[in-house]
């Protein structure tokens, strides 16, 4: 009995808290695939959309749902301003150079956040129909990650039908592959950079809003997870959604179980196996090989 | 082209090494009368501002810090966000040595952090420049950050989250002391560390080793072609890098007289990055430029208004990025171009 508990508790945990890595990191495989950019401000957007969903909610007193929706769109509209007005004059710069931009808009995030609402940390409270708990049939465990389990099922989905089953999907996959190729083409590459970057951003933002509750939401954010966010997409693959998909749930159950059972740094387990895997395919899990 | 170089071989070879381009590399590597500036200002420092000397042995140390990464970065082009793993490392070789009695003599010490730090580096280097690119990256953040998790777990060793604090470091040469109060023994100890470093990294990248790394920046496919040994030179240098950064973390503990997890974490990683880029990387003296820069900033304004320093600090890392690649240096180097006097022919891009 006690054995069926921890496990649900880390199944079901587990699963919840990679559900949001994924919805955060999704975004960032994406864009970096499709662009090759090293966008390290990527948490930053995540952090910025979870201000604008927790302010939402507790100064505006919107819904839950309808907060997640207004932070997707206003993290997305900002994206496009900063990615038609910075980002792409470094599309074809080294990395260095994106490093050292994104380190930058990170610190400018950083502080802008704590000035304009203040360096203390923001409490999102769930409406009361995902608070409590649910009852499984042999187990009860929280009802808010079940609900989180199932949206990033939801999610993946779609975002996979998308890619897979839609001409803009098709489109993306072709660029990924092949850049020159597919400008040749005619598709409209440049367009295609904005669209997917400014739905990756909203995506990180709908993120930032949905692991608010567990994950905390301080300025120091956008730095404190970007290394998880980073190992989940190189694990993962670039550019390969279900790949990150499966790196971010395999993580959140690891990370869960180390914490259970080596409560002292039981995460250095998840950097040894992340150089291992990365040593043994360079590419992650489900990322094509480069040519 | 053809014809300027069938015009060359016919001249005489008195004319052939006045050519602009022999001459620019004969004397690229020529010690040039500038070049004693820092060292002069450094030991002016000294007697300037003696109550601001344990801030200029923090700089002296983030100079030969930044110094390590410019070795790697700026001359072979192997792009780290994992540098602290070898100041971390070097650090904390002096400061477990020292804190459990086995070892507390300063100037060893350092060869002792070197080393270990240069271990790290050759077996990290074997692992890691296998690959490029974002793997790269990401298994330099990893691989630090798996050695931030080891120091943090190996409580009894490493004192753990709250690191070892009072060193007992015995004086240098049994004489002169290290005196928390007074930094003068600090400062000086610092300043010759840094000028032998300096003067090893010097000698190191304008020896035809230190050439072929630059070869192996610009274009690695024709370095392949001619047949040079690309990744034993890059684990060399890397290995290299990795010994000065120890030898800058090792220096860190002895005159802090402590150790702990912010010499292993991502913000000191990102810090030396910036400070390297500020002053420009891949010109050895950038590191200087970037460091006095960055920390007189970060000392002045940082404690006042570290909210305002923070949103500075982004908004110039933002214009270096998309203005100013070359850092401070190359910025320099631009307009002397434009409104200087002579052609400067040694730039590295």
């Amino acid at each position: 009995m006690d054995f069926a508990t921890d496990l649900a508790g880390i199944v079901l945990g587990g699963l919840s808290a990679g559900t949001v890595l994924f919805v955060v990191s999704v975004g960032l495989s994406v864009t970096m695939g499709l662009m090759g950019f090293v966008n390290l401000a990527h948490g930053a957007f995540a952090m910025f959309g979870g201000y604008v969903i927790v302010l939402a909610m507790n100064r505006a007193n919107i819904d839950f749902v309808p907060a997640l929706a207004l932070g997707f769109v206003v993290t997305a509209a900002l994206s496009v301003v900063l990615e038609r007005l910075l980002y792409r004059r470094l599309y074809r710069a080294g990395e260095l150079d994106q490093v050292l931009f994104t380190i930058g808009l990170i610190f400018i995030f950083i502080a802008g956040i704590t000035i304009a609402v203040g360096p203390e940390s923001q409490t999102l409270e769930l409406p009361p129909a995902l608070g409590g708990q649910f009852n499984l049939g042999f187990t009860h465990y929280r009802t808010y990650s079940i609900f989180l389990i199932v949206v990033g099922l939801v999610i993946a989905f779609g975002i996979w039908l998308v890619f897979e089953r839609t001409r803009i999907g098709a489109q993306i996959r072709a660029t990924v592959d092949n850049r020159r190729m597919a400008e040749s083409l005619g598709i409209n590459v440049d367009r295609l950079f904005t669209i997917t970057f400014a739905f990756g951003s909203g995506m990180a933002a709908l993120g930032g809003g949905l692991g608010a509750e567990f994950l905390g939401l301080d300025p120091q954010y956008a730095l404190k997870y970007l290394v998880y966010f980073l190992i989940a997409v190189s694990v993962g693959g670039l550019g390969s959604v279900l790949g990150v998909y499966y790196a971010a749930l395999l993580i959140g159950v690891l990370d869960f179980a180390l914490k259970l059972y080596l409560p002292k740094g039981g995460t250095i387990f998840i950097y040894v196996l992340t150089i291992l895997l990365l040593l043994w395919r360079p590419q992650g899990l489900l990322g094509r090989k480069e040519t | 082209m053809s014809a300027s170089a069938t015009s060359a071989e016919s001249t005489s070879f008195a004319a052939r090494i006045n050519h602009p381009a022999a001459r620019a590399l004969i004397e690229r590597h020529r010690l040039r009368w500038w070049e004693v500036l820092p060292w002069i200002a450094a030991i002016a420092g000294y007697f300037i501002f003696p109550g601001y000397l344990g801030f200029g042995t923090e700089l002296l140390v983030a100079i030969l810090f930044a110094l390590s990464l410019d070795l790697a970065l700026g001359y072979a082009g192997i792009i780290t966000l994992g540098h602290a793993a070898f100041f971390g490392a070097g650090a904390y070789t002096v400061g477990m040595l020292a804190d459990h009695g086995v070892w507390s003599e300063p100037i060893t010490g350092l060869m002792l952090a070197a080393l270990v730090a240069a271990i790290v580096g050759l077996l990290s280097g074997l692992v890691l420049l296998r690959t490029r690119g974002l793997t790269l990256l990401m298994l330099t953040i990893c691989s630090m950050a798996l050695l931030e998790q080891a120091a943090n777990m190996a409580h009894d060793y490493t004192g753990g989250f709250d690191g070892l604090p009072n060193l007992p470091i015995t004086p240098i040469f049994g004489v002169f002391n290290f005196n928390p109060l007074y930094n003068n023994t600090q400062y000086l100890y610092a300043l010759a560390v840094l000028l032998a470093c300096f003067v090893f990294v010097r000698t190191l990248v304008y020896s035809p080793f230190g050439q072929s790394l630059t070869g192996i920046r610009e274009n690695l496919l024709r370095m392949h072609a001619v047949g040079a040994p690309v990744r034993r030179r890059l684990i060399i240098c890397y290995t290299l890098s990795a010994a000065i950064a120890g030898i800058a973390g090792g220096l860190w503990a002895q005159v802090n007289a402590y150790v702990n997890l912010s010499s292993l974490d991502l913000d000191r990683a990102a810090t030396v990055l910036i400070v390297l880029i500020l002053g420009g990387y891949g010109r050895l003296y950038g590191a200087f430029v970037g460091a006095v820069v960055y920390l007189a900033l970060e000392h002045f304004l940082a404690r006042i208004y570290p909210t305002a320093w923070q949103l500075g600090l982004g908004i110039l890392l933002v214009f270096i990025a998309l203005f100013a690649r070359n850092g401070i240096l190359g910025l320099g180097e631009a307009l002397w171009r434009r409104y200087g006097g002579r052609h400067k022919p040694s730039a590295p891009s």
